[in-house]
């Protein structure tokens, strides 16, 4: 998928058994989202470890979305709440390099909420439109 | 094990900012167990500055990384000696051992430490390192029923609790156990009070670090060589 420059790229790690069924409904009910998000399917959020999520921004992404499962309903019991944990020492790590914490966020949603997936991805993107593009991104690296 | 934890990023690109080429080197142990310095620590680390790095405008500046199985023994550095001399320095992911040996073995790279260095301990419970020896030179630990009163109790007092603790609990701190509540429920199970009435020697604290740095030296492990006239010269396993 290219881009011309003007809209946010998002990266979305999306958990098999709840965020990625949730995409896969929001196509089948027809709902607009945002075309920017790049998803990304793992087994279970706490497969996400740092380091993607960082190689992620260095390759030029604008925002990561971690969308895993409701908190008390991940499918290996506690990925989610290990996953949240990482995700906030990542945020604590991108203040320290520079880019800002707001660039990435978690969500938690069960398979059956496609409204709230979009929903999810508009929020981002317009968080990420008020942020203006990352500093890092690459011309070309993410068509 | 050795425990440590990393830098801050801003340190760590201040510390290297006079370099242009910079290799992350890791240690695969006991940084590696304290999730300070091992593979993936070097990945996060090396990632964090190359943007830290980017950011700032020095997009000249070349980060790399790689891990070697072991910084405090130079018989680990073999698989560095043919890239050390493409940078201008390492920063050391490894303990303060680490970071001196790679210095002395590459005289001519500046080495730098990425991690600060904490104490010997233990993995308390998933995420929780806590201190358990300070190296003193001379191990008390069958006297107080294997709980050091140096590396756990605040005061360090040998001769019995300071009075201050409530509940098992340090008055220093409430989140550490107190030593000597320790020693005294160990010493009872073993069915050895009566030994804590004895009045503990004093400490001989020039064997620990007090007493300058330390060496140990077994003369049967040091290897001998031979030389003319019968005479035989005494070195150090070193490379």
């Amino acid at each position: 998928m290219g881009n011309n420059g003007s809209e946010p790229v998002i990266l979305a790690f999306c958990c098999h058994y709840c965020a990625y069924a949730a995409a896969d409904l929001a196509g089948s009910l027809r709902l607009s989202y945002p075309p920017n998000v790049r998803v990304l399917r793992v087994p279970c959020t706490g497969k996400v470890e740092v380091t993607h999520v960082l190689r992620a921004f260095e390759w030029g992404v604008d925002g990561v979305i971690v969308a895993g499962c409701l908190e008390g309903g991940c499918h290996f019991l506690e990925g989610n709440l290990r996953a949240r944990k990482r995700v906030e020492r990542t945020r604590q790590l991108l203040d320290e390099i520079g880019l800002g914490r707001e660039r990435l966020e978690m969500f938690n949603l069960s398979s059956a909420e496609g409204p709230r997936f979009a929903e999810i991805v508009r929020e981002m993107t317009e968080r990420l439109r008020r942020l203006g593009p990352s500093p890092l991104r690459c011309e070309g690296v993410l068509q | 094990m050795i425990v440590a934890n990393r830098k801050d990023i801003r340190e760590l690109k201040g510390i290297i900012a006079p370099y242009k080429r910079v290799l992350i080197v890791g240690c695969g142990t006991c940084v590696t167990v304290c999730l300070a310095g091992g593979e993936r620590e070097v990945a996060i680390i090396g990632s964090s500055l190359r943007m830290a790095l980017r950011l700032a405008g020095k997009t000249d500046v070349q980060v790399d990384e790689c891990t070697v199985e072991r910084q405090c023994d130079r018989a680990f550095f073999d698989p560095l000696t043919g890239t050390v001399g493409n940078y201008d320095a390492i920063l050391s992911l490894g303990c303060g051992v680490g970071v001196q040996e790679l210095a002395q073995r590459f005289p001519n790279v500046a080495v730098l430490p990425g991690l600060n260095t904490q104490f010997m301990g233990t993995l308390e419970e998933q995420g929780v390192w806590a201190e358990r020896c300070v190296g003193c030179g001379s191990c008390r630990l069958a006297e107080f029923g294997s709980v050091c009163p140096i590396a756990r109790c605040a005061k360090r007092l040998f001769n019995g609790p300071c009075g201050g603790s409530r509940e098992g609990r340090c008055e220093v701190n409430r989140d550490l156990d107190c030593a000597w509540h320790l020693i005294y429920e160990r010493m009872k199970a073993l069915g050895q009070l009566d030994r804590l009435a004895e009045i503990a020697p004093i400490m001989d604290w020039s064997r620990g670090i007090d007493g300058g740095p330390r060496r140990v030296v077994r003369e049967d492990q040091q290897i001998t060589i031979p030389c003319a006239g019968n005479q035989v010269r005494t070195t150090t396993l070193s490379r």
